[in-house]
């Protein structure tokens, strides 16, 4: 490749294509030319910047107290201990916490998927007496913001009495609008043809949904499994509101209550943010792809 | 209405366009109702709310509009609403502007892009609890590494959280820092799709990379911008997460947002009538700035929607 030399009118240009684009090349950049394209001088710093805090933490999640209460403050540790991690899971409930949020987002998530393709594929396929307005109905809720719903959210559970369990966590995330919508769009981009011919060959309509369409769609059920599994395990506020019972607590309520007990206990609070985060990270890791290139039409091509 | 024709044709019509009712019903009644259940429903009874006194013990008594009245002169609410608006005017701008800048240079064949990308989008999976937990360490005043920075480049060193003239600016970073991602994921999507021939075509014609970015790519760019600004301005009329998890509204209520006020007088002083007015205020305000961003970029036609 002609790396050391490309300069940003080149990389402009995709590479196959590249033929006629350098017309313009100003005296300018003749001058300035560097080994590596300039975009690196942007997005080097900006790439180090957003990871040096993730590199903190999880550095002082390993360190040792002198290194932690040295003024000025060490970035590499000079030992490494597990002890953040040991003091952590023995002072606090986070295994309990983390079998908590596990369970919540696995629900959440099964649920999501099931529901929100069913009523996706009714909504995008089928047709029924007040589809229209049912479905501008659910779309039209996403405005709705959750601090308008918490007070009576609030007093609705504690009647049923679901407040201070982990079913209080788990409920409202069986379903959303948002999910409802992903699918819709998803299957109305499929073409129909193929579900005519299930249908002609005695198919019923669940059938067809579930024998062909689905496995279809799973590019757009990894997308919403995605959305799913970042809010319902990131999610704060409503179990902070829903639960006031430690053992019941998620791993983001239970870590931001536990630093109010230990403001300035570092190791320990850096090994419950490396917990906390570790398990969707690795998710993403493992989803970056589809995470991204399916972003775009989730949102957007509506 | 619609139900006329359906009634009024033969039996056998008739029959079969109600068991295919009752068939799209059945798919789409059990996520419809518990999305409905757990938001038309709450929204409304919080407008009843809303126009009683209540602590969510003792009998509710009816206020009519003067929760609504009292908000209008609280000076806590007021400068809630001075730190919200603040905290927005700063964060949309800077997240649609940086969001658009990094995603034109992650657009390109670079060497490292992947790992740019993936650097740039991490903190995004982060929760605000675990950002805001390692924003108190990173902006710690004694052992953060921002001062460790500051003091290497022989700048003073700052207070940042624990100061009130900088906590809010300190939270706008932070935020920024958590959720450029996002604005960055959709502008990344927007540009590729933009069609290759058009951004040849200004080269060919001689067009500078500035100016290819300028008058080719920007206004292709106009739909996604909306939906960004809309997106970003809930967001950050909503910020509560990472207020609680650093500053709890100090210094001084320097961080106090409204939805942090909204919580502290359902949750903490139990207003729950108060508590209620003000988020449907806020609601409302939301609703007026969503509805006339879109209006906007319809008569100047740009649809993102």
């Amino acid at each position: 490749m002609a790396l050391p030399t490309i300069d940003a009118d080149v990389a402009d240009v995709p590479t196959d294509g590249a033929g006629g684009g350098r017309v313009v090349t100003s005296q300018v950049r003749r001058k300035l030319r560097l080994p590596f394209s300039p975009w690196h001088l942007l997005l080097m710093p900006t790439a180090l910047l957003f990871l040096l805090p993730l590199a903190q933490m999880i550095l002082a999640s390993f360190m040792v107290d002198a290194d932690l209460n040295r003024y000025p403050p060490r970035f590499f540790p000079t030992d490494l201990t597990l002890n953040g991690y040991h003091q952590l899971f023995q002072q606090s409930s986070m295994g309990q916490w983390l079998l908590n949020s596990t369970i919540v987002s696995m629900v959440a998530v099964v649920s999501h998927l099931f529901l929100c393709s069913l009523a996706g594929y009714g909504f995008a396929r089928l047709k029924f007496l007040g589809r229209t307005t049912g479905f501008f109905l659910l779309v039209s809720t996403i405005m709705i913001p959750i601090q308008l719903l918490m007070i009576p959210t609030f007093v609705m559970f504690a009647k049923v009495g679901l407040i201070d369990t982990l079913g209080a966590a788990i409920v409202p995330w069986l379903a959303s609008a948002f999910g409802v919508f992903l699918m819709r769009q998803f299957f109305l981009s499929l073409p129909v043809e193929l579900e005519d011919a299930a249908r002609i060959d005695g198919c019923s309509t669940f059938g067809v949904f579930w024998r062909i369409v689905l496995p279809l769609a799973r590019p757009a059920l990894a997308t919403l499994t995605v959305f799913t599994l970042l809010g319902s395990w990131n999610d704060l506020v409503w179990p902070l509101i829903a639960i006031s019972n430690e053992n019941n607590y998620t791993v983001q309520l239970g870590l931001a209550n536990f630093q109010g007990a230990r403001r300035t206990d570092w190791s320990l609070l850096m090994a419950g943010n490396v917990v906390a985060t570790l398990p969707l990270l690795v998710a993403f890791l493992l989803a970056q792809r589809h995470f991204v290139a399916t972003m775009s039409f989730s949102g957007l091509k509506s | 209405m619609t139900t006329t024709s359906v009634w009024t044709g033969r039996t056998g019509a008739s029959k079969r366009s109600l068991r295919r009712s009752l068939t799209g019903w059945g798919f789409v009644a059990p996520a419809t109702l518990i999305v409905l259940g757990l938001s038309v429903f709450p929204a409304l009874w919080a407008f009843y709310l809303s126009r009683r006194n209540w602590d969510g013990i003792s009998p509710s008594t009816p206020a009519a509009w003067s929760n609504y009245e009292r908000l209008l002169d609280d000076p806590q609410l007021r400068s809630a609403v001075s730190h919200t608006l603040v905290f927005t005017a700063i964060f949309v701008p800077a997240s649609i502007i940086i969001g658009m800048l990094l995603a034109t240079a992650l657009n390109r064949r670079l060497r490292l892009v992947a790992f740019y990308r993936t650097a740039i989008f991490v903190p995004f999976v982060a929760s605000a609890a675990a950002t805001g937990i390692l924003a108190n360490y990173v902006f710690s005043p004694q052992f953060g590494i921002a001062n460790a920075a500051l003091r290497v480049l022989g700048l003073p060193e700052q207070q940042f959280l624990e100061s009130d003239s900088q906590a809010l600016l300190t939270l706008c970073v932070i935020s920024l820092w958590g959720e450029i991602g996002f604005t960055v994921v959709i502008y990344l999507a927007a540009l590729q799709d933009i069609p290759e021939s058009l951004v040849e075509a200004a080269i060919v014609d001689g067009a500078s990379t500035w100016r290819v970015f300028w008058h080719i790519k920007l206004p292709q760019l106009a739909p996604v911008t909306v939906f960004a600004t809309v997106w970003q301005t809930i967001t950050a009329l909503q910020l509560f997460d990472l207020v609680f998890t650093t500053t709890k509204g100090g210094p001084l209520g320097a961080t106090q947002t409204v939805v942090y006020y909204v919580y502290y007088q359902a949750f903490q002083l139990t207003h729950y009538g108060y508590a209620s007015a003000v988020a449907y205020i806020l609601f409302g305000f939301t609703l007026l700035i969503t509805v006339g961003v879109i209006a906007y970029s319809r008569r100047v036609k740009m649809e993102a929607f």
